[in-house]
C-alpha cells in the first residue's frame, strides 16, 4: 500500500507529520506493509492534510485528515474519502502548467520529475543559441509575476546581449506578499521545475551562476532547494558540463534577514552582496549592473519555473492560453478569509467574483464579503461591484488595481477598512528601506493622520489624500509609490468608516 | 536552540567558514546567529576585520534586518503573522490575547526567559490563516490554546 502525504509547509503546519506518525503506527498495528511517500500540495489548502492512497484506478483522496481519521484508511468507506484526486472539481478545472507536477511527484526525485516531462525543455534549449531561447520566451508573452509584469523575454535579452566577463541570474523568491504562497510551493513542491528554468535561463543569457534568494520565513523551502540542487548537481544537471553539453551552470541558495523591502529587486541585490537593502536609483538596470556590478537576470520564481514548460511545450502553446496582452496562466493564490483557500492555476480572464464566490466558495466564516485585497500589502482594495474585472494586468490597472504576485486576500464584513489602512502606512513604516522621505516619513505621518480620522478628525481625511499623492508621485520604489493604493481604494469603497461623506472621497 | 557562550576562536572560525561565498556578510550574520541566537557584539569588530569593512559598517547592516538579534531571545521563541491575510482571520486579537496573558509586548520576553514573542509579516500559510510559528514549528489555523500547547511540547 503506497500512501502520499505532503510534505508542504502549510500540509504540516495543519498537522502532515502527526498524520504520518499515526499512519506508520496503525499500519505496524495492523500488521500491513505500507510505503508512504512524500509529495508537495495539491493546492487544496482547506483538505490539508490530503492523504493519497494510491489504487489500481489512481490515486484516492482523503481530507482533511486527522491522527483520528487514519486507522478508518485501512477498511473500506472513510468519511473523508474524497474520490479520485484528478477527478475533484478544483483539479479537473486548472490549466496546470507550471504547476503540472506540483503535489504529484516526490519533489526530491528526478525520475519522477523527467517522467512527466521535465528535463525536457532544457534539452530542447541546449540544442538552441542564446537568441532563438530569449526569442522563445519572447515569444511565449510572459510576462514577470513578481508584480511588475515585464515581458521576461526583453529583460533576458538585454543581459544576454551586455557585454561581461561574467553574469547572473537571480531568482526572487523573496515571496514577501500577504496572501501568497506560489513560490512556497513550487520550491517545496516541485524544485526542480526552478532549477530547470533557472539553467535554460542561465544558459540563455550566458550567467554561469545563479542565486535563489529567499526568505528566512521559509526554512522548509530553503531546505528543500538546498537538498534539490545537491541532487541535479550530482546528476549533471547543474555543474561544469550541464547535461553533458559543455556548458556550466552553478546554483546556490542564499536567505534573506526579515526585510520586505528585500523583495524589490536591486534592495534584494544589495542584500546578496552583503549590504543594507537599499533601494538603488535606475538606471543603471540590473540588466546592465546588477550582481556584484556584472548583467543579471532577476525574476521571480514563477517567471522563472514556468520557463520549463514553455520549451518543453513550445511558446505558441503557452501565448495560446490568456486573455489580451496577459498570456498564459497564473497560479491564483486565494487566501484569507475565505472557504476554499489554496492554489488554482488557470489562464488569465477569469473574474474576480468567480474566483471569490465560485473557487473559494465565499467567506470561510460564513459572512458576506466585504472586499479582496489583490496583489500582497501594495494592492488595492476591490468591492464586491469590482466582480466583473477579468483577472489581467491591464483590466486591473483598469480598476485603479494591480494583480501582483496573484494573491487574493478576502476579507468578511466585519473587517475594520480604517484599520487597514493604518496597517498599510504603518508596515510601510516599518519595512520603508529609508532612502527617500514621502515613504520614510510620509508612512508615519500617515499612522497618524489615519489614528486622527478614527479619533473624529474628519478634516484629517484630504490630508490623507494629499500626503497619499506625494507618496505616489515622490517614492523611488513601489513600497511607497504603491502603499496609496490599498489606503486609498479602502477610503474610496468605504468612505463612512473614515467619518467621510462619499463626494469627499471621490 | 544551543546557547554556548561565544570564545573568539568559535566566531573566527564561523566567520571563515562562510569565506568562500560571495558577499559573505549575511550568511556570516546567519551563521553566528544560528549558533547564538544573536550576533554577539565582540563578533563586529571581527567580521569588519575579516571583510574589510569597518565596525560601523558591520553594524549598519545588520541592524538595517529584522532577524538578527544583539541579545538573546527567549527559550522559546513565538512568531505570529500580523499580516493582512491573518488579520481577516482574526490575528489581531490572538496577538493581543497571547502578549496580554504573557504580559508582554511585541518583541518582549517573560520575566522568567522563557518566551519572546516577535512579529512576523507572512509565514506562506495565508490560506490556512491565521499563522504563527513556535520555535521552529509552523502553526496553521492557530488559536491562543494551540499555541500554548505547543510551547507545552517544546518545552
Ligand atoms: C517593496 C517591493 C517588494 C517586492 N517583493 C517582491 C517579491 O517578494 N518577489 C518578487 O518576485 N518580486 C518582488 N518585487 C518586484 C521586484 O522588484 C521585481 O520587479 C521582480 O523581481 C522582477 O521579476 P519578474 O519580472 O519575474 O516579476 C517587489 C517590489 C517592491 C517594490
Ligand atoms: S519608496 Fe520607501 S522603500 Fe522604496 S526606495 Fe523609497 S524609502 Fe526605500
Ligand atoms: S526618491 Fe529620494 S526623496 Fe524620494
Ligand atoms: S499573511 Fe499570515 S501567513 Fe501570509
Amino acid at each position: 500500500m503506497k500512501i502520499w502525504v505532503p510534505m508542504d509547509s502549510a500540509a504540516k503546519a495543519l498537522g502532515a507529520e502527526e498524520v504520518v506518525a499515526a499512519i506508520r503506527a496503525e499500519a505496524l498495528r495492523r500488521g500491513v506493509e505500507i510505503e508512504i511517500a512524500r509529495n508537495g500540495s495539491r493546492g487544496m489548502i482547506w483538505l490539508e492534510p490530503l492523504v493519497e492512497v494510491e489504487t489500481p484506478a489512481g490515486r484516492m483522496a482523503f481530507g482533511p485528515m486527522t491522527p483520528e481519521d487514519v486507522s478508518a484508511l485501512f477498511e473500506d468507506g472513510h468519511e473523508k474519502a474524497l474520490g479520485l484526486t484528478d477527478e475533484l472539481d478544483w483539479m479537473k478545472r486548472q490549466t496546470r502548467l507550471t504547476f503540472a507536477r506540483c503535489g504529484i511527484t516526490d519533489p526530491f526525485s528526478l525520475e519522477q520529475y523527467e517522467a512527466l516531462g521535465g528535463l525536457v525543455g532544457l534539452r530542447r534549449a541546449l540544442g538552441m543559441t542564446g537568441e532563438q531561447i530569449t526569442d522563445e520566451v519572447k515569444l511565449s508573452g510572459l510576462r514577470g509575476r513578481g508584480g511588475a509584469g515585464f515581458p521576461t523575454g526583453i529583460k533576458w535579452d538585454t543581459v544576454r546581449m551586455a557585454h561581461a566577463d561574467r553574469k547572473y541570474i537571480v531568482c526572487n523568491a523573496d515571496e514577501g506578499d500577504s496572501g501568497t504562497f506560489a513560490d512556497r510551493m513550487i520550491m517545496e513542491g516541485d524544485p526542480f521545475c526552478l532549477i530547470e528554468g533557472m539553467t535554460i535561463g542561465g544558459i540563455g543569457c550566458g550567467a554561469t551562476k545563479g542565486f535563489v534568494y529567499t526568505r528566512s520565513e521559509y526554512p522548509d523551502a530553503v531546505a528543500v532547494m538546498r537538498r534539490a540542487i545537491d541532487i541535479a548537481r550530482a546528476a549533471g544537471v547543474l555543474g561544469p558540463d550541464v547535461l553533458g553539453s559543455g556548458k556550466a551552470f552553478e546554483l546556490e541558495v542564499r536567505v534573506g534577514a526579515g526585510a520586505y523591502v528585500c523583495g524589490e529587486e536591486t534592495s534584494l541585490l544589495n542584500s546578496l552582496e552583503g549590504k543594507r537593502g537599499v533601494v538603488r536609483a535606475k538606471p543603471p538596470l540590473p540588466a546592465l549592473e546588477g550582481a556584484f556590478g556584472k548583467p543579471t537576470v532577476v525574476n521571480n520564481v514563477i517567471s522563472l519555473a514556468t520557463v520549463p514548460v514553455i520549451f518543453e511545450k513550445g511558446a505558441e502553446f503557452y501565448a495560446n492560453f490568456g486573455l489580451g496582452r496577459s498570456k498564459g496562466t497564473i497560479p491564483l493564490q486565494i487566501a484569507g478569509n475565505v472557504r476554499h483557500g489554496g492554489l488554482f492555476e488557470t489562464a488569465f480572464g477569469m473574474k474576480l467574483g468567480q474566483i471569490v464566490e465560485d473557487l473559494g466558495g465565499g467567506t470561510a466564516s460564513g459572512r458576506a464579503v466585504k472586499a479582496v485585497q489583490v496583489g500582497g500589502p501594495l494592492g488595492a482594495y476591490l468591492g464586491t461591484d469590482q466582480f466583473d474585472t477579468p483577472f489581467g494586468y491591464e483590466e486591473f490597472d483598469g480598476e485603479g488595481a494591480l494583480i501582483g504576485h496573484a494573491g487574493l486576500v478576502v476579507f468578511d464584513d466585519t473587517a475594520d477598512m480604517l484599520g487597514m489602512a493604518r496597517f498599510a502606512m504603518e508596515f510601510c513604516a516599518v519595512e520603508s528601506c529609508g532612502k527617500c522621505t514621502p515613504c520614510r516619513i510620509g508612512a508615519v505621518r500617515g499612522v497618524e493622520t489615519l489614528d486622527r480620522i478614527a479619533a473624529g478628525d474628519a478634516e484629517a481625511v484630504p490630508l490623507l489624500t494629499d500626503l497619499c499623492e506625494t507618496m505616489k508621485d515622490g517614492s523611488l520604489c513601489a513600497l511607497g509609490g504603491f502603499t496609496p493604493y490599498p489606503v486609498m481604494s479602502a477610503l474610496r469603497l468605504f468612505p463612512e468608516e473614515f467619518g467621510a461623506v462619499r463626494e469627499a472621497a471621490e | 536552540m544551543r546557547h554556548s557562550k561565544p570564545t573568539a576562536d568559535e566566531i573566527q572560525a564561523l566567520i571563515d567558514g562562510q569565506m568562500h561565498l560571495e558577499g559573505p556578510l549575511l550568511p556570516i550574520l546567519h551563521a553566528l546567529q544560528e549558533a547564538y541566537d544573536h550576533v554577539p557584539e565582540a563578533a563586529l569588530g571581527m567580521i569588519a576585520e575579516t571583510l574589510n569593512l569597518t565596525k560601523a559598517e558591520v553594524h549598519g547592516v545588520m541592524s538595517f534586518y529584522h532577524d538578527f538579534r544583539k541579545a538573546p531571545a527567549g527559550r522559546h521563541v513565538v512568531k505570529i503573522c500580523r499580516a493582512e491575510a491573518c488579520q481577516s482571520m482574526g490575528a489581531n486579537a490572538l496577538s493581543d490575547a497571547v502578549l496580554e496573558k504573557l504580559g508582554i509586548g511585541w518583541g518582549g520576553t517573560t520575566s522568567d526567559g522563557l518566551v519572546t514573542v516577535e512579529a512576523v509579516y507572512c509565514l506562506g500559510l495565508c490560506a490556512c490563516a491565521p499563522a504563527a510559528m513556535v520555535d521552529d514549528r509552523l502553526i496553521a489555523r492557530a488559536d491562543a490554546a494551540r499555541l500554548e500547547k505547543a510551547l507545552e511540547g517544546a518545552a
